[in-house]
């Protein structure tokens, strides 16, 4: 059996190697910090797991019927510690995970800005079927499931969604996900370390098109990410309130593809036409 | 005029794809071929007077058994087409589909119904049928409180089964949103089809029962205990089984109202949960987890209770800290409805909310570790038998011990963010569902086979059974946790090869095939039990040494379960009822024993029916199927005729006769038989079944 476990193991290693392992491939600030946490909970959990795992299989050895020698007392009344034994570990476990949980989820909130030398940039992320739509309203640019950042830049994704059930940002190279959701913003903040493409993707089903609501994200230097936004300019797509409305229709499996934006507040259209009595009736609302 | 009698059903609702053909004629063909069997040896009147309108709970038990066993092998058969897809996803298509050999659709249908079937049709029907036959027994009680909402709660669980089922034949679909139809994906917007109506009114139908089902065991439990037997005396299995119920009671009218909520959306065009008009599709994830984080519980509490018997049991030995095991079985209960948000940390609801919810998860595994430690301590200086049941508990720690790490993982908020909604999470809640759920339903079964049956379980290949489970349970889900490590989100009809999870996935195909030769090792069990039940007849009622009441009748127990009921005086008080030399003599009594009736089958019928008119906007039948309902309740509700009385010289005949049957029966020698013994004498037996046909041809 030990040996069926140990060929187990080595099997999955063997798969495992040379792929991306994205969850401990951590490229970015917060999947760093994310990753230290994940490990830091299972280390404390296996201080009583494992005692507690092998007092349970060595008790069910020991005492097994053919064992004749081990005492045997139907009747036997446990001692006085065991109540406050069996209460107090695994309370002063959660105590201690609890006590490294709460500043955790406080500092990593992922609407807290990230601190960095470098200036940051905002991008409108907005969730659509099935694809993804990046805004940047400070370079006057749009992209879809294609985003590119700065490296050591912290970067605050502004995520809405239209026309769409509930999605789910995630890039698990840089860090956790968070939903989009229509008429409703979520703010997360990421910052890329190392540059390298990475996938991201919806992690929420939200339809037909789900599985293929993926972008790249290419983490870059500073003045690569300056080329690519010069560049995008230059190809001349246009995305204006008219060509949203075709770029809005559902659609699958889509490829990457790049505008210059004319219209400075169509990420708040986005965002308040869901919004109030006075919707924009114009925008496809049902 | 066709709209008014035929709503919206039209001839393309019938079966055009290779799936729903497939299921139509899977449903129809079963029932067709049960039936001829009934009429062809005249079982029709016995099978309705005896069983269907049964108010008797073990009866009622045992019909769960079946229809729960059915769902099994029927979601079992979704997970593996589920596996097979996503072995198979990079690859070019088959089956006219562009990836595997489904269409997302399709695939996202058949994962949606796995997880309803499996958490609603097959976890919840075994568990209402163990607590229906075993709590009744445990606590000395005749019968329940309200034997008519029993069977009423049956036939509406019934009438979810069907209702999950139907879209086969009529339809063609079911909600492609995942198990608890996520809003607003599930609003008309954007899933028009009937999918979501059948899974809003399956649901509904059986959600109802389970309430009617919950009332009625906490009143069995709180009022109907034998004389002496405190709330502090009870069996294990009874206080997880009044937890579970008592959160029923606390959880389902939510269910019930959420789902009409999403029905006012979608029928009435309200605006509850859609994207527009102020809709705020938030507050149904909120209402839907406030239900469903509780329900699991609902699920392993009477788990936690079948392995605390089956481990003093097979430990001989009382159970160690009965009072921690309660406390902890109450705190699980209290706590689970206060920990819901974490199954959306990732919506954004800030730091305090996240961390609040992070240390109620932490808080909720407290009470779960004592009781794992009450059962270490129980089986020290015991004397364990490595019967069917252990075995299945042993199992069950290995595994949930895996799940509830992962678990405390997961509600650590910022590791949550990236372990959300992948295949991790759901390698996570499959380890405990299925390790603890699961493993407490099979240990439960072989426990009390013998007390259901009469005879005891076929050991050998039990435990063949049992190994299959573990080694593909291993094969199916440790390489789940990794795609999700790697990145892999959950229900995924297809992939990039160069992400290289393609091995991964193709294990756990791999390893659903070894659970699936699990399951059939399973039925194999039963069968051959049947076959050598004159073998491992259980004379005695009592063929584990057991502690508790239910082991007190005989095996099975006559319909008023124990002739006398005793004065209990102590825990375990079978066990301390042998040390002090036997059972006290009592007088027998008149035992007022409730008629069978068919109310119940006729009330969930309407409620079938009204369900299935709202599926189709069948406006006239919605009227119907309520007014029958109503018709039904107030007839019901005039009947006062529904109890007679069996005296207590009828009972001593019948404990008589039954004593005389049990001393002239003698045990045949033997062993349990193996595998290979069952398929020769299978194969023996088909072959004999085409030598005959073929002496017909000759002649």
């Amino acid at each position: 059996m030990v040996l069926a476990l140990l060929g187990f193991a080595l099997v999955i290693t063997l798969l495992l190697r040379g792929n991306n392992i994205a969850l401990f491939n951590s490229k970015g600030t917060i999947a760093h910090d994310q990753r230290s946490l994940m490990v830091a909970t299972v280390a404390i959990l296996m201080l009583i797991a494992i005692p507690a795992l092998f007092l349970f299989f060595f008790t069910a050895w020991k005492y097994r019927e053919s064992n004749t020698h081990a005492k045997h007392d139907p009747d036997s009344h446990h001692g006085k510690l065991l109540v406050p034994f069996i209460w107090l570990a695994p309370a002063s476990i959660a105590a201690v995970l609890a006590v490294m949980l709460w500043p955790a989820a406080h500092k990593l909130d992922p609407k807290v800005a990230i601190a960095a030398d470098a200036k940051p940039i905002t991008i409108q992320v907005v969730a659509m079927r099935w694809k993804w739509l990046f805004i940047y309203p400070e370079q006057h640019i749009a992209s879809v499931n294609f985003v590119q950042i700065p490296v050591h830049t912290p970067v605050a994704f502004e995520l809405t969604a239209d026309e769409a059930p509930m999605s789910s940002f995630w890039i698990p190279n840089l860090g956790g996900q968070l939903y989009a959701m229509t008429g409703h913003e979520n703010k997360i903040n990421l910052m890329g370390n190392i540059p390298g493409d990475y996938t991201g993707s919806s992690a929420e089903i939200n339809g037909a098109g789900f599985a293929d609501m993926k972008f790249t994200t290419r983490v870059s230097a500073q003045d690569a990410f300056d080329a690519w936004v010069s560049q995008v300019k230059q190809k001349g797509n246009i995305l204006d309130i008219v060509s949203y409305q075709q770029l809005v229709q559902p659609s699958q499996n889509n490829p990457a593809s790049s505008y210059s934006v004319t219209q400075d507040d169509l990420y708040d259209t986005v965002l308040m036409k869901y919004m109030g009595p006075g919707m924009n009736m114009d925008m496809g609302m049902q | 005029m066709k709209e008014f009698w035929l709503g919206r059903l039209s001839l393309h609702a019938l079966p055009h794809e290779w799936f729903t053909i497939g299921g139509t004629i899977g449903f129809i063909l079963m029932p067709l071929v049960a039936l001829a069997i009934l009429i062809r040896i005249k079982g029709w009147k016995w099978l309705w007077g005896e069983w269907l309108t049964s108010v008797d709970p073990k009866k009622i038990g045992i019909m769960y058994f079946i229809v729960a066993g059915f769902m099994l092998l029927r979601g079992g058969l979704d997970a593996l087409m589920v596996w097979l897809q996503q072995a198979l996803a990079p690859s070019t298509s088959v089956l006219g589909a562009a990836h595997g050999y489904l269409s997302s659709d399709h695939f996202q249908q058949i994962f949606t119904a796995h997880g309803n079937i499996m958490v609603f049709f097959v976890a919840m029907g075994f568990v209402f049928g163990l607590i229906n036959y075993i709590v009744p027994l445990q606590i000395g009680a005749r019968d329940l409180a309200s034997p008519f909402l029993n069977t009423l709660g049956f036939w509406l669980y019934v009438g979810g089964v069907v209702m999950v089922n139907m879209f086969f034949g009529l339809g063609g679909e079911y909600a492609a949103t995942g198990w608890l139809a996520v809003a607003p994906l599930s609003e008309t917007q954007f899933s028009p089809g009937v999918g979501v109506d059948y899974w809003i009114w399956s649901l509904q139908i059986s959600g109802i029962g389970t309430t009617l089902a919950g009332i009625n065991f906490i009143m069995t439990i709180l009022k109907m205990r034998a004389p002496g037997m405190t709330l502090w005396k009870m069996p294990l299995f009874t206080w997880g089984s009044l937890c579970s119920m008592l959160m029923v009671v606390a959880i389902f009218p939510l269910l019930t109202a959420t789902l009409f909520l999403m029905f006012f959306d979608r029928y009435l065009g309200m605006h509850f949960f859609t994207t527009a008009l102020g809709g705020n599709a938030m507050m149904y994830t909120n209402l839907i987890w406030m239900w469903g984080h509780p329900e699991v519980y609902v699920l392993v509490l009477p788990a936690f209770g079948v392995f605390s018997e089956v481990v003093a049991t097979f430990s001989r030995k009382r159970i160690a800290s009965y009072t921690s095991q309660v406390v902890g079985m109450l705190g699980v209960t209290l706590f689970a409805l206060s920990v819901w948000l974490h199954h959306f940390f990732t919506m954004g609801a800030g730091g305090d909310v996240n961390a609040f919810f992070g240390v109620m998860t932490m808080v909720i595994a407290v009470p779960t570790s004592v009781l794992v430690f009450g059962w270490i301590a129980t089986m020290h200086k015991g004397r364990i038998r490595f019967s069917v049941p252990m075995l299945w508990f042993l199992g069950f720690i290995g595994i949930f011990a895996l799940g509830g790490i992962s678990g405390v993982v997961l509600a650590v908020p910022p590791a949550d963010f990236q372990l959300h909604n992948s295949l991790f999470l759901v390698a996570h809640f499959h380890s405990n569902v299925i390790g603890g759920v699961l493993f407490g339903i099979f240990a439960g079964i072989n426990y009390w086979f013998p007390k259901i049956a009469g005879f005891r379980l076929n050991e050998r290949i039990g435990k063949n059974a049992f190994w299959c489970w573990i080694v593909g349970f291993c094969l199916s889900f440790i390489p789940m946790y990794i795609l999700g490590i790697m990145g892999a989100t959950r229900r995924l009809d297809h992939y990039d090869a160069s992400t290289g999870w393609q091995p991964f996935y193709i294990m756990m195909f791999i390893g659903g095939l070894v659970i699936a030769a699990g399951v059939a090792l399973q039925i194999i069990q039963v069968i051959a039990s049947f076959l050598q039940k004159r073998r491992l007849a259980d004379l005695t009622g009592d063929p584990w040494d057991g502690r508790t009441l239910e082991w007190a009748t005989s095996s099975p127990p006559p319909s008023y379960n124990l002739a006398a009921i005793p004065e209990v005086t102590t825990r375990d008080a079978f066990y301390e009822f042998k040390n002090q030399g036997g059972l006290p003599k009592t007088q027998y009594e008149d035992i007022r024993v409730p008629y069978n009736t068919a109310s119940g089958i006729y009330i969930a019928g309407f409620a079938f029916a009204t369900c299935f008119a709202f599926v189709w906007h069948i406006i006239w039948l919605v009227v119907v199927g309520i007014l029958g309902i109503i018709v039904c309740v107030i007839a019901r509700t005039f009947n006062d005729n529904i109890e007679y009385t069996l005296t207590a010289a009828e009972v001593e005949k019948i404990e008589e006769d039954r004593k005389k049957r049990t001393e002239s029966q003698v045990l045949e020698d033997g062993e349990d038989m193996s595998v290979w013994e069952f398929m020769k004498i299978a194969i023996v037996w088909a072959l004999g079944l085409i030598g005959f046909k073929r002496r017909v041809h000759g002649n």
